[in-house]
């Protein structure tokens, strides 16, 4: 029965091809640029690390000012640590594996004397970095706890830096000079872009991961730049390196990995012991505000997916609409220009059952057109999204195989529910009154 | 007029139809009205000027490296080749850029200590060269003297005495006097460090043009010790280009412990700043094109529809003496009516989605003239589009009436 309806369906939007086209079109239109923002705040709202993003958690304490919270309206703690909290945390251990981190950057001088010194953004982090978020190595390791502890110079590369300065070999046990030292490389990641960016979204969510990876401490060993954001309540006391990283300046992010919410109790509890603590020694002068946030909750707090983008989505929901009341009035009138026909069927003997599901298959069949049509319009707004925002979207404007299901779905249902009432109108014609006039 | 009856009790027989259209308008009129609205907004957003002199300004940076680089000696001799360069009108080395994204900023606060709020600013550390590179000008009191610039070390805390603002910035700091008398008085940074207001000038942005105290912004007079630093070089009108490369390959060759980077226009600062708003503006054109052809359409399709429906009617009427004009004005008049319904619907949804894009979106309230413009508009679209169909209407010949369909 099913083919005889399609077969039926496709006659009748033939004979119609403007009206046809124009149903067609619409939803194609309202498919189009649904899809095109679905996929962007799809994309921009994704989990990052679903494997164990509730087991990782963001750390917060709060370090600020007396006189002022660090934000006025959602009284949140600052979203970044000091130097002192941030080592401090990090030497108490009381996580099952933890890491502070830091961006920095310096000038790498390639091993090939020909080619031109280079500079380079730096990921200052502990080992438990790469086994914490998972990251893929195609040469080597993560540096040990005793590189960390001691302050090695040892370093870890992306696949693009190895690409660059050692033309793609495998550098593991090779040196490499960076911010006027030696260092050597222990590992060289795979590809990796986590999207968002979720361990550090200070820069840009979307922003692409850190070229170099080396020892946390080398911070001050080395005393390599601030890069990311620094923000403080007050003045370094005194001149130098030394004194910016005793002082009350947040330049610094801490994650820690607690496989149960026994374990997020216990590290709490910890952290507002510690917070006491520096109470005791007359620092943390505002009330006890500390926060572990995991991957989603820490997400959904900076905010990273834009405004502009689920305005857009608010939008095109409406331009779906539209679309949809077109569609309605559209069918309304293909119909009833139909009602002789479906007169004569019911004559016939065709049941009211059987006429809604053959045009019940018509607008099914209007529907997926447009859905196609719609991905192919999508495929083309998120080409245009990227050329209107550049390379920081291009993580952002690619559709998957979910994405392309949940548009050939939505077209399905809105077209169908957009035919549901002139579908009911046609089934309701009496058949005399049709034949009388023919 | 007093076709209106009979329209009124036509358009209640089938009120399906008139619903359909009379909604879809409303929905079109929220997103154009809407859309319209943050088109504007954000346009006058990039409109705002910088101070800088844009057209004829680029930026590069120097980044030392090796034991031997010497941060200070690099600076004057960059410097000093830079301001000699043909074409070059004047040369400073500063620590950040307006309207790039990237930037320092500190608060300053007329009354000393820790418990007093400070208002935020945005800084420039220049020397005495920084108005005319800058391009702006002193409005009262006076620039820097070449011996107010001091160096500045990597991470010092401390702050010079004296202080250039932007008038804007002044006007925040002492609302109840006149900006010009503020020349003089001392601000306080850092909470207790006082600095001299030494000048005023008239206009310079923040590096971050989405901040609300955008205008904001100080000159402190100083020269940077740092291994990584910025130029910023102005040139003669049409010689930007011709120099850029010029003056990359000169500081690349001049000293090699450095890596020259990141060149780039101010022009190509705003283009990157105001991508997001210029992206938006266009999506939203496109969106609205769409959508206004989409309604259009619509009416074109129901309004053909009924006309067809009523060919005999209209015929009927044509043999009892209707002109062609009566037809015509009747199919207008209908859409009229279902427009008005349309448009006083949508100037409550239009306010409804701005209440709601303001709570969500801290978007600014519409003005209100911007509805009674849409509507206006909305019903001229329904009123063009529905005369195609109308005048096909009034060429029903009245023979039809005789004809069974």
């Amino acid at each position: 029965m099913f083919s005889y309806y399609l077969r039926l369906a496709f006659k009748s939007l033939r004979r119609n091809p403007i009206l046809s086209a124009l149903m067609v079109a619409a939803i194609a239109l309202g498919i189009g640029s649904s899809m095109t923002t679905i996929t962007v705040n799809y994309l921009m709202s994704a989990d990052p690390i679903p494997e164990k993003s509730d087991q990782l958690y963001y750390v917060q304490v709060d370090s600020w000012d007396p006189n002022n919270p660090y934000d006025d309206e959602s009284n949140d703690p600052p979203n970044q640590l000091t130097w002192t909290d941030a080592t401090n945390l990090m030497r108490a251990k009381q996580a099952p594996a933890q890491t502070a981190m830091a961006k920095s950057g310096g000038i790498i001088e390639p091993v090939n004397q020909d080619d031109k010194p280079f500079e380079a953004s730096i990921r200052l982090a502990f080992n438990d970095f790469f086994s914490m978020f998972n990251v893929p190595f195609l040469y080597g390791n993560a540096w040990s706890d005793v590189a960390d502890d001691e302050r090695q110079q040892v370093i870890v590369l992306t696949r693009a830096i190895n690409d660059k300065v050692f033309g793609g070999e495998n550098s593991v046990g090779r040196s490499m000079v960076m911010a006027g030292k030696t260092f050597r490389v222990v590992g060289v990641m795979d590809n990796w872009q986590p999207t968002p960016k979720f361990y550090d979204v200070n820069n840009g969510a979307f922003d692409e991961v850190e070229e170099v990876y080396m020892p946390f401490y080398l911070k001050e060993e080395l005393e390599l730049p601030n890069w990311g954001n620094t923000n403080c309540w007050k003045s370094p006391e005194g001149e130098g390196f030394k004194a910016f990283l005793q002082s009350e300046c947040i330049n610094f992010q801490m994650w820690v990995e607690l496989p149960t919410q026994a374990d997020k109790a216990d590290y709490l509890a910890f952290l507002d012991n510690y917070a006491q603590e520096q109470k005791a020694l007359g620092r943390f002068p505002r009330p006890l505000n500390n926060r572990l946030s995991n991957v989603m909750e820490w997400m959904e707090n900076q905010q990273v997916v834009a405004d502009d983008a689920r305005m857009m989505m608010w939008l095109s929901f409406m331009f779906l609409a539209v679309c949809l009341l077109n569609t309605i009035g559209l069918l309304l009138a293909k119909f009833t220009g139909k009602s002789a026909e479906i007169g004569l069927r019911r004559a016939v003997g065709a049941s009211k059952g059987d006429l809604f599901a053959q045009h019940l298959v018509e607008t099914g069949l209007i529907g997926v057109l447009g859905g196609l049509f719609g991905l192919g319009l999508a495929l083309l707004g998120l080409e245009g999204i990227k050329s209107l925002y550049g390379n920081f979207v291009d993580n952002l404007a690619s559709l998957d195989i979910t994405l392309v299901i949940v548009g050939l779905l939505l077209a399905l249902v809105s077209s169908i529910a957009a035919g549901l009432y002139p579908t009911w109108r046609a089934c309701n014609i009496a058949p005399s009154s049709q034949l009388k006039s023919q | 007029m007093l076709e209106i009856g009979p329209i009124f009790r036509a358009l209640m027989r089938n009120k399906v139809g008139a619903v359909l259209i009379a909604i879809q308008i409303a929905i079109t009129m929220t997103i154009i009205v809407n859309s319209v609205f943050m088109i504007v907004e954000r346009n006058e957003k990039m409109q705002r000027q910088s101070g800088l002199d844009e057209a004829n300004t680029f930026h590069i940076s120097s980044v030392g490296f090796g034991e031997g680089f010497n941060p200070r000696s690099t600076v004057e001799a960059d410097l000093a080749q830079l301001r000699a360069l043909p074409g070059v009108v004047d040369a400073i080395q500063i620590n950040a850029l307006p309207i790039s994204g990237g930037g320092w900023s500190m608060g300053l606060q007329t009354e000393p200590g820790a418990e007093h709020d400070g208002t935020g600013v945005a800084v420039y550390m220049v020397d005495e060269h920084g108005i005319n590179a800058l391009d702006v000008e002193v409005i009262a009191g006076e620039n820097f003297a070449p011996s107010d610039i001091r160096w500045r070390a990597s991470r010092s805390p401390t702050w010079p005495n004296k202080v250039i603002l932007t008038k804007a910035m002044v006007e925040k700091l002492f609302p109840d006097s006149p900006w010009a008398d503020a020349v003089g008085k001392t601000v306080y940074i850092n909470d207790n460090d006082p600095m001299i207001i030494s000048g005023i000038i008239d206009k310079l942005q923040a590096p971050w043009v989405g901040w609300d105290n955008v205008e904001n912004a100080m000159l402190s007079p100083e020269r940077m010790e740092f291994t990584a630093t910025r130029y910023l070089i102005r040139t003669q009108p049409g010689q930007r280009d011709r120099l850029m490369p010029e003056v990359e390959e000169m500081l690349a060759s001049s000293n090699k412990q450095r890596v020259i980077r990141g060149m780039r226009t101010v022009e190509e600062d705003r283009e990157r700043s105001y991508r997001g708003d210029s992206a938006m503006i266009k999506i939203l054109t496109t969106v609205m094109v769409i959508l206004t052809i989409v309604t259009a359409l619509g009416i074109v399709g129901l309004a053909s529809f009924s006309v067809n429906r009523r060919r005999k009617q209209i015929g009927t009427r044509r043999a009892l003496g209707a002109s062609q004009g009566a037809i015509l004005r009747y199919f207008m008049l209908e859409n009229f009516l279902i427009s008005s319904v349309g448009v006083v619907l949508g100037a409550g949804l239009t306010i409804g989605l701005n209440i709601l894009l303001v709570n969500t979106f801290e978007m600014n309230p519409m003005n209100w003239y911007y509805i009674p413009i849409g509507m206006l508009v909305l019903w001229l679209v329904g009123q063009v589009a529905v005369y195609g169909p109308a005048r096909r209407a009034a060429g029903i010949a009245p023979a039809t009436a005789t004809r069974t369909v």
